[in-house]
């Protein structure tokens, strides 16, 4: 009788270990099970959208994904195949040229608030300014660049759309590369300051290469952004059906097309190819933002290494 | 006062042109913290000047005053005057960046540059715009730390590759490159091994023929095996706050073996015993 160790037997000498076992009739032990699976959920379903949207660009824009797409211009209502190289191509002009401005003025905004005066009224400002920034509603973006540039040279144009998707890289550029130029040790600094070197000497030979990647990092994540972004450029770019360069000069004063823009006007329209275009460049718009951005993540590992 | 005469005796023992650096600091500040007061030390030339003292005693201080290394500290203040060549490097005609170009600083921790073993050593080159062959400065620099036959056949790969010893070396090769006058070096060997610590302090020996040196240390054997001027530094705290002073200096031999003040006896045999 007293081999016999079931539970059920009371009369045994071994104690009781069942309430140390895994259980779900122990309230707190079910509510924490329920807690987690919640959890889960709700994680799988934020990701619901995402892949959602990347799925059904693949099924509806895979299908008419072809070479033709890259290099053909957009057609028209009623024609059949063409492309948007010109949409991609003025894409890229856009946001090189937004680059070109939101990269230096960052950078040199980020060396004055890492660098120059971190502590003064001016820094705390502008880093208070920028933070606001970065939630800026982007077809404000457009409207200021819509004053600021487009009445002003008289036209829509590439240059106009630049300036708008500047304003809103300008933020995301400037704080990444603040908090990279904080990453270098102080130690680095010093030694540069001991062997002699002057304020720009040790800003364009130490500071700045060392963070790089990390500057590099912010300005992939601005270039992704802007190369999405539709709303600034229906102001200031608007759209054009021919390529951007006429005779090998490239018009920078014209209207210009974008994918964004391109996937706006010609996903609500009743024509069956026009609207397949636009699923087309959709896909292509998300592929490139998505290079863009695995471009800025390895980038940003390197820096740990 | 003990302390002048120390000071006295010293300067009279060796020739006034002999010092390449005379720092006098009658009173220095961080903001309203009183750090330094009251230190003379005469830099000799082709010698090797030891600062010991307990931690918090201003030695690191006084050493980066002798480059202006403290104008990067917020609320910094100084009163005194320190001399090299005959000028007072704090006179507001002097660049404190050629003062730094002719005296190299080695730090604590080893910090070389996130860029190759040779960049690095070329880096005082580039910043002096250096015409000459680079090659050659680089390998004599790097013969000088003794490191160039660990590192010759890897020349491009990262500083921050290597060891912290051969860092360490690294970074005295990058000090000497330029060959400045005086090579200043905070506790250049407290962040290495035993082993890493006797190779930088053989090199600071050889060194000792072309450089002059001056290190903080707070290994005491470690003064007493490479310097040949001791200056010992304390802590007062009679004014409430920490204020860190020289109570002795002279040559490391007599400091060692006959300390006058009674704090410098102190110090020492309670390191020993």
């Amino acid at each position: 009788m007293s081999a016999n160790i079931h539970p059920s037997a009371p009369s045994t000498p071994t104690p009781d270990t069942r309430h140390l076992e895994k259980s779900l009739r122990n309230k707190q032990s079910l509510f924490s099970f329920a807690m987690s699976a919640v959890v889960g959920m709700l994680t799988i379903l934020a990701l619901v959208p995402l892949f959602s949207v990347v799925l059904m660009l693949f099924y509806r824009g895979g299908k008419s994904l072809s070479f033709a797409l890259f290099y053909e211009l957009p057609p028209g209502p009623m024609q059949e195949g063409g492309g948007f190289g010109n949409a991609i191509l003025g894409t890229v002009v856009m946001v090189g040229i937004a680059a070109a401005i939101a990269v230096p003025m960052g950078v040199l905004a980020a060396l004055f608030l890492a660098e120059t005066a971190p502590d003064s009224r001016l820094a705390k400002t502008v880093r208070f300014c920028g933070k606001v920034l970065t939630g800026f509603p982007s077809i404000l973006a457009g409207v200021f660049a819509y004053g600021a540039v487009v009445l002003l040279t008289g036209g829509f144009s590439a240059v106009a759309g630049g300036v708008a998707l500047s304003i809103l890289m300008l933020p995301t550029v400037m704080l990444t590369a603040e908090e990279a130029l904080r990453m270098v040790p102080l130690k680095m600094k010093e030694a540069a300051i001991g062997m002699g070197a002057t304020d720009f000497q040790c800003v364009w030979m130490v500071l700045l290469p060392t963070s790089l990647p990390g500057i590099l990092t912010g300005v992939m994540l601005a270039v992704a952004r802007a190369a999405g972004e539709t709303a600034p450029l229906l102001f200031t770019a608007l759209f054009s059906n021919y390529w951007i360069s006429a005779g090998g000069n490239v018009e920078l004063m014209q209207p210009t097309a974008s994918l964004a823009v391109l996937i706006y006007n010609f996903s609500g329209v009743p024509f069956q190819n026009q609207v397949e275009l636009a699923w087309a460049a959709a896909l292509v718009l998300v592929l490139l933002v998505l290079t863009v951005n695995l471009i800025g993540q390895a980038i940003s590992r390197r820096r740990i290494d | 006062m003990t302390n002048a005469e120390t000071m006295e005796s010293t300067t009279t023992n060796t020739p006034q042109h002999d010092v390449v650096i005379e720092c006098d600091i009658r009173e220095l500040y961080y903001g309203n913290f009183k750090a330094v007061r009251d230190t003379y030390v005469p830099i000799h030339k082709g010698a090797i000047t030891a600062f010991i003292g307990p931690s918090g005693c201003g030695k690191s201080t006084v050493l980066r005053c002798l480059n202006r290394m403290n104008d990067l500290v917020r609320g910094f203040r100084f009163e005194g005057r320190v001399n090299f060549l005959g000028r007072d490097i704090y006179d507001p005609a002097i660049d404190p960046v050629a003062i730094r170009r002719h005296i190299g600083m080695v730090f604590q921790q080893p910090n070389p540059f996130s860029m190759s073993i040779f960049n690095n050593v070329a880096f005082g080159l580039k910043l002096n715009r250096f015409k000459g062959n680079k090659e050659e400065r680089v390998e004599m620099a790097l013969r000088g730390a003794a490191l160039w036959d660990e590192v010759k056949d890897k020349l491009h790969k990262s500083g921050l590759s290597l060891s912290g010893g051969q860092q360490q070396r690294l970074c005295i090769a990058r000090a000497i490159a330029t060959e400045p006058e005086v090579l200043l070096m905070d506790e250049p060997c407290s962040a290495l091994d035993p082993i890493a610590t006797r190779k930088v302090e053989e090199l600071m020996l050889e060194l000792k023929e072309k450089y002059t040196i001056a290190i903080v240390t707070h290994n005491l054997q470690q003064a007493q095996r490479v310097a040949d001027k001791t200056g010992f530094l304390y802590v007062d705290t009679t004014e409430g706050s920490r204020t860190g002073y020289l109570v002795e200096f002279g040559d490391s031999d007599r400091l060692f073996e006959a300390p006058q003040e009674k704090y410098t006896q102190d110090y020492i045999r309670g390191e020993f015993s």
